[in-house]
């Protein structure tokens, strides 16, 4: 073994130790990590399969020696691996820096070539979507000039593909609307609205981040042309993204340089996270059906809990079954988000808000305003996103802390 | 004032009031290093929208100021959090000031965050956090006797925050921590490098924490535009001696800038919010002998008795002059100084001390009632 074979095996030595450190510990304050929809640890086997590609594999691919063969033959098996996991091809899958990269790629992409080739100005996006898409959408508005349709939701958080249909024009180019929402969890039609688009040939585009930890995908069977995803929401790492460009279709260059990735994103190639991002995704489809199950008795178990304990001052958020297994969001009327989460979080309990603001500016979420939510509600709003280390355990001692703080809260609001 | 201490409490537990300034930041660390279970807290407190290219956040708690008190969390290893205040702050602070100055006085903003909101809301924020305490970067010390708790000035006599925390009970110093008031400003900056805290070079925060530019005039022409209405300018005789661009524009004992050419100097002694008229006088008819102090409360539960000589400030940088106080009613009281004063102010605290000790105080009360 060489030296950087050496320096690998010691870190995974010291991973081991680490994590039997945590098991022997049981009196270290536990954390009770509830927002795996910011992000989630990476899995140990995603961190041993990206190890190799720090010290022992760092050639560029683009390079023809030996170092730059082996990089280049990783690359190209972590692309074959989505492709093939996406039921794809592997020129239809584009590594990117992250989510966020993907999605402005992807609209950015389609609708500057689109004006370029006379095929259209105008863009459908729902109110909901993330604002990469979201601001992503306004800035080609306000800065260039293209049109803009931004659809409203029900009160479940669903886009209706009628609508979808309605505001399609002839100069309509993209459709975008997400798979899911990142805040209150509400899954959309997005097979029906690919249809829609497809039918009327207009090109379907999907933010699947917060999706793709919950579901495969089929891509040949699906009516999605372009669709985003981010490895570090599926225990994988941050700073890689995926966007799936179906074969054929050209997107203007956001990024030029080099030629990589098909000349779609130029910058050398990372490659250490390219095979995270193919492992990670390998997982999710390995294990989808255990964590699928261990998703929902957790999230029934919080949405049963919480609902019961505040009948007249929580709700859930969201499509009440159409939704990410492992997303169970709420609103507390007259509370918010802010104080639930200093709470929370003094308690040993991470979660999340659409309504909160570390600066302390807190303003009401768009996407619980945009389901017709009252104002009473919309500050707050407190997302519980569970993961595969996440316990019945865990999940009865946030129930009970909540039903200490919920209260304290109150009593200090009505002061 | 009330305070709702839950069983809960952790003993160890204290939340840090921070600002991002380096008597917050000191505090903070002094804490850590005590062993305590620090929690640093910020309010985010509402200030004039758009006024100045770049202000739209209340000037203590800017995001520079809170990236500030961030950093120092996150170098001691505390968590940091900030509260949102800003409609409570409005609506009781900023409001009560544009409500005193329309009344014809000068109200002192800092007291009455003290009361409506750092030790009321923030307090009760702690306690539900099982905050055994809630600690402030205030010069002032507190001494556990055998009679209950007592509030003293600073070590540092120049930088005394006594005065502002006179409305404390015995309730509160029983659950509050002041480490700065144990040092002078000078050492807390030494502590601040020690400590090597990234604001230990700052400078002093002056004026309203609320107003864009510092100019409190121009605020209350702009929110309190119905209050500025031009009147006369009286001696107190009776003599009209030209006209005054509105009553909250002007402090008592204010000689400058009144636009009045008069043989001898003349000051500004009381404003007759009825007649709308600003009343002016000589320096010797400036000087009083007695003010009357309402809504006052006591430290240790009781007045001192009447004939005891204790101090008075009449301001936050007042020097204290020797009284007598009197009861006049509930809550009220009648201060005898032993010699003239000058520039008795409505509105301002009225803040007793014997020695080094804080007793109470109270807000003094409008001039006419105190003649």
């Amino acid at each position: 073994m060489n030296n950087q074979g050496r320096m690998a095996e010691t870190i995974r030595f010291f991973y081991v130790i680490v994590q039997q450190r945590k098991l022997a510990n049981p009196m270290e304050k536990k954390f009770i990590y509830l927002d795996h929809g910011a992000s989630t640890p990476v899995h140990p086997q995603v961190l041993a399969a990206m190890l190799p590609y720090w010290t022992e594999i760092y050639g560029n691919d683009a390079s023809s020696h030996a170092q730059g063969r082996q990089s280049s033959r990783a690359l190209n098996a972590s692309r074959e691996t989505i492709a093939h996991l996406l039921n794809a091809q592997p020129d239809e899958i584009v590594f990117t820096g992250c989510g966020s990269e993907s999605d402005n790629m992807a609209l950015l992409g389609v609708m500057h070539l689109a004006r370029q080739q006379n095929r259209g100005n105008h863009l459908i996006i729902s109110c909901i979507e993330h604002s990469a898409v979201l601001k992503t959408a306004v800035l080609l508005r306000d800065s260039f000039n293209f049109d803009l349709t931004i659809l409203p939701v029900d009160h479940d958080g669903k886009v209706n593909p009628a609508d979808v249909a309605a505001a399609i024009r002839p100069d309509t180019a993209l459709i975008s609307i997400m798979a899911a929402n990142n805040e209150i969890g509400t899954m959309q039609p997005v097979a029906e609205i690919g249809a829609i688009a497809r039918a009327h040939g207009v090109l379907f585009h999907t933010d699947a981040v917060q999706a793709a930890t919950v579901r495969r995908w089929d891509m040949a069977a699906l009516p999605i042309d372009l669709m985003s995803l981010a490895p570090h929401k599926f225990y994988g790492p941050k700073g890689v993204g995926l966007l799936y460009v179906r074969r054929g279709i050209e997107l203007f260059p956001t990024l030029t340089g080099g030629g990589q990735e098909n000349g779609r994103r130029a910058g050398t190639s990372n490659i250490a996270f390219a095979v995270g991002a193919a492992e990670a995704l390998q997982l999710v489809n390995d294990e989808l059906e255990s964590r699928l199950a261990h998703y929902t008795a957790l999230t029934q178990q919080l949405i049963e809990g919480l609902t019961q304990a505040f009948p007249d001052d929580c709700i859930l958020t969201g499509h009440p079954t159409d939704r990410l297994a492992h997303n169970a969001s709420f609103a507390f009327r007259h509370l918010s988000g802010n104080d639930l989460l200093m709470h929370l979080d003094m308690a040993g309990i991470g979660a999340s808000s659409g309504s909160a603001c570390k600066t302390g500016n807190p303003k009401p979420s768009a996407t619980l305003e945009a389901i017709g939510l009252e104002p009473a509600w919309t500050k707050g709003g407190l997302r519980l996103t569970v993961g595969t280390s996440i316990t019945a355990e865990d999940i009865a001692y946030t129930v009970d802390t909540l039903k200490t703080i919920v209260p304290r809260l109150q009593k200090l609001k009505n002061q | 004032m009330t305070l709702n201490l839950p069983d809960t409490l952790n003993p160890n537990r204290v939340v840090v009031a921070m600002s991002g300034g380096v008597d917050s930041s000191v505090t903070a660390a002094l804490l850590v290093e005590q062993g305590y279970d620090v929690v640093g807290m910020m309010m985010r407190l509402w200030s004039e929208p758009g006024c100045g290219p770049d202000s739209p956040a209340n000037r203590c708690c800017t995001p520079d100021q809170m990236a500030d008190a961030q950093r120092v969390a996150d170098q001691l290893g505390i968590p940091f959090y900030v509260i949102d205040v800003q409609d409570h702050f409005r609506n009781t602070i900023v409001q009560f000031f544009i409500d005193e100055h329309a009344l014809g006085r000068t109200p002192n903003p800092c007291i009455e965050c003290n009361r409506q909101i750092r030790f009321t809301h923030l307090f009760n924020q702690a306690l539900a956090l099982d905050a055994n305490y809630l600690a402030t970067g205030h010069y002032a010390r507190v001494k556990q006797t055998e009679s209950g708790y007592q509030l003293l000035q600073g070590v540092d006599a120049h930088k005394d925050q006594a005065y502002v925390l006179h409305m404390l009970t015995q309730e509160h110093l029983a659950h509050v921590l002041f480490p700065v008031g144990e040092y002078t400003k000078a050492e807390v900056r030494q502590l601040a490098e020690k400590y090597k805290l990234p604001v230990a070079s700052k400078s002093e925060s002056q004026d309203l924490c609320f107003l864009g530019d510092g100019d409190y005039r121009r605020f209350l022409r702009e929110y309190g535009a119905e209050t500025a209405v031009s009147g006369p300018i009286l001696t107190s005789t009776g003599e009209e001696l030209g006209q005054h661009q509105g009553l909250p524009a002007y402090t008592i004992g204010q000689r400058k800038g009144l636009g009045v050419s008069t043989p001898q100097p003349v000051f500004v002694l009381r404003k007759d919010i009825k007649q709308n008229a600003l009343i002016v006088g000589s320096r010797e008819e400036l000087g009083q002998r007695s003010l009357i102090a309402r809504d006052v409360s006591w430290i240790a539960g009781s007045a001192p008795p009447s004939d005891k000589i204790v101090s008075t400030k009449i301001r936050y940088k007042a020097q204290p002059m020797p009284v007598q106080i009197e009861k006049v009613a509930n809550g009220r009281f009648r201060v005898k100084f032993l010699e003239s004063v000058f520039g008795i102010t409505a509105g301002q605290g009225a803040v007793f001390f014997d020695g080094e000790q804080c007793l109470g105080g109270g807000i003094i009360d409008d001039f006419e009632e105190t003649a």
